[in-house]
């Protein structure tokens, strides 16, 4: 087993360079260690100036998201041992503007995710002294998948009709869209289809199918638009033959 | 270590309140990058035969329409190497097409039974049963005339 590996790491210093560049490390290989640790290990021995998001170290905060050899990954579980060779390309993710280094501007999905609105919508709020909105276990278990997202926003740096059409709405805010329509308690899809199926919606999804594949949560960003798409269509086809009941 | 502290200039034009992010362009070779991407495209690709066959019918029909003359003339065109190439070549790409889609319909149909979802492997199943009972039927019509 390697002593030690070498990580690639992209740096964007924008006082100072026009555009990124790789700087390469040598860090310990350790088998219990991921690219998270070896960039910790950068930061706190190497060199301080090497910048990046992390946080909870488990899979949980979604902050860590980095390219990881060209695959979109967290890196708190990126393991060094399965790049054993070296060296470890680490990147910022695809599609966003870079801000430093590995740190990415994540400003658009904010917006973007706002208006999918993502929370309960009802018509009429039940009064408090009703009690809670109840659900079955089938009933949770018809959005759950969905509601695992944790905004990492490894299916974006996936997909490419992100990157050709920055404008796309994208595989996670849609899938959080979906995650509201699926719930007993909501009474907003028409809401939301209204907004979704818009041009950047769910139509300019081409089913590429690696936001999917990426996801470390296993949501399933790319079921999440087909579903919606074939709700949207049903939708459409009910008001084209029956105008007054799709109302 | 700073840009000042590895003696590199520093850009006069940025600061902490005028940032400069970098923004990356999509090279037009982005499906070339690994081999999910380079299979999406083929399978977009596949569209350009499925309408290459919806075309020969159309051109069929036609030729049926004008009479039994016309007709033999149209299946000698068919006969020609550069149709039956061109067949051969459609024939694998809709196959491809077919079993592509086949393969992704679960991820669409979120089909729930008594409150359970069912498994992809079922969706998947019933759309190749389909398949296979259609061609079938297709191939008795044709091979009993």
């Amino acid at each position: 087993m390697p002593t030690t590996v070498a990580l690639a790491v992209a740096r964007y210093r924008p006082e100072a360079e026009s555009e990124p560049t790789f700087q390469t490390y040598e860090v310990p290989f350790r088998k219990d260690w991921v690219v998270l640790d070896a960039l910790n290990h950068i930061k706190d021995n190497l060199d301080g100036s090497l910048s990046f998001r992390w946080s909870c170290r488990m899979g949980v905060c979604g902050s860590c998201g980095m390219k990881v050899n060209g695959t979109p990954k967290l890196t708190c579980a990126a393991f060094l041992a399965d790049y054993p060779s070296g060296p470890v390309r680490v990147e910022p993710l695809d599609y966003f503007p870079i801000i430093r280094d590995l740190v990415v501007d994540l400003t658009d999905f904010m917006h973007k995710l706002k208006k999918v609105k993502p929370w309960i919508i009802r018509k009429e709020d039940k009064p408090t002294a009703e009690g809670e909105y109840l659900q079955t276990p089938d009933q949770l278990d018809a959005y759950k998948q969905f509601s695992m997202c944790i905004n990492c926003m490894l299916c974006y740096s996936a997909c490419p009709i992100f990157g050709l059409e920055p404008s796309f709405v994208g595989p996670a805010a849609i899938a959080l869209a979906q995650r509201y329509n699926n719930d007993s308690r909501d009474q907003g899809a028409r809401e939301r289809l209204e907004i979704l199926s818009m041009k950047d919606g769910i139509w300019e999804c081409t089913f590429v199918g690696e936001c999917t594949k990426v996801c470390p949560k296993h949501v399933d960003p790319a079921g999440a638009i087909q579903q919606y798409k074939l709700a949207g269509a049903v939708h459409w086809v009910k008001s084209l033959l029956l105008p007054w009941g799709a109302r | 270590m700073s840009p000042q502290a590895e003696g590199r200039p520093i850009d006069p034009h940025y600061t902490l309140y005028h940032p400069r992010w970098y923004r990356r362009r999509v090279s037009v070779w982005w499906w070339l990058q690994n081999r999910a991407y380079a299979g999406f495209v083929l399978r977009e690709l596949t569209s350009v035969f499925v309408a290459f066959f919806a075309v020969i019918l159309l051109w069929q029909v036609r030729a049926l329409v004008q009479g039994p003359e016309a007709y033999a003339r149209f299946l000698v065109r068919l006969g020609t190497p550069l149709f039956l190439g061109l067949h051969g070549l459609a024939f694998l790409f809709v196959l491809f097409h077919a079993v592509t889609w086949f393969n992704l319909a679960p991820a669409a149909m979120a089909v729930r039974v008594s409150g359970r979802r069912v498994p992809d492997w079922v969706i998947v199943g019933l759309n190749y049963g389909a398949w296979l009972v259609l061609s079938g039927a297709v191939a008795v019509i044709l091979l009993r005339g």
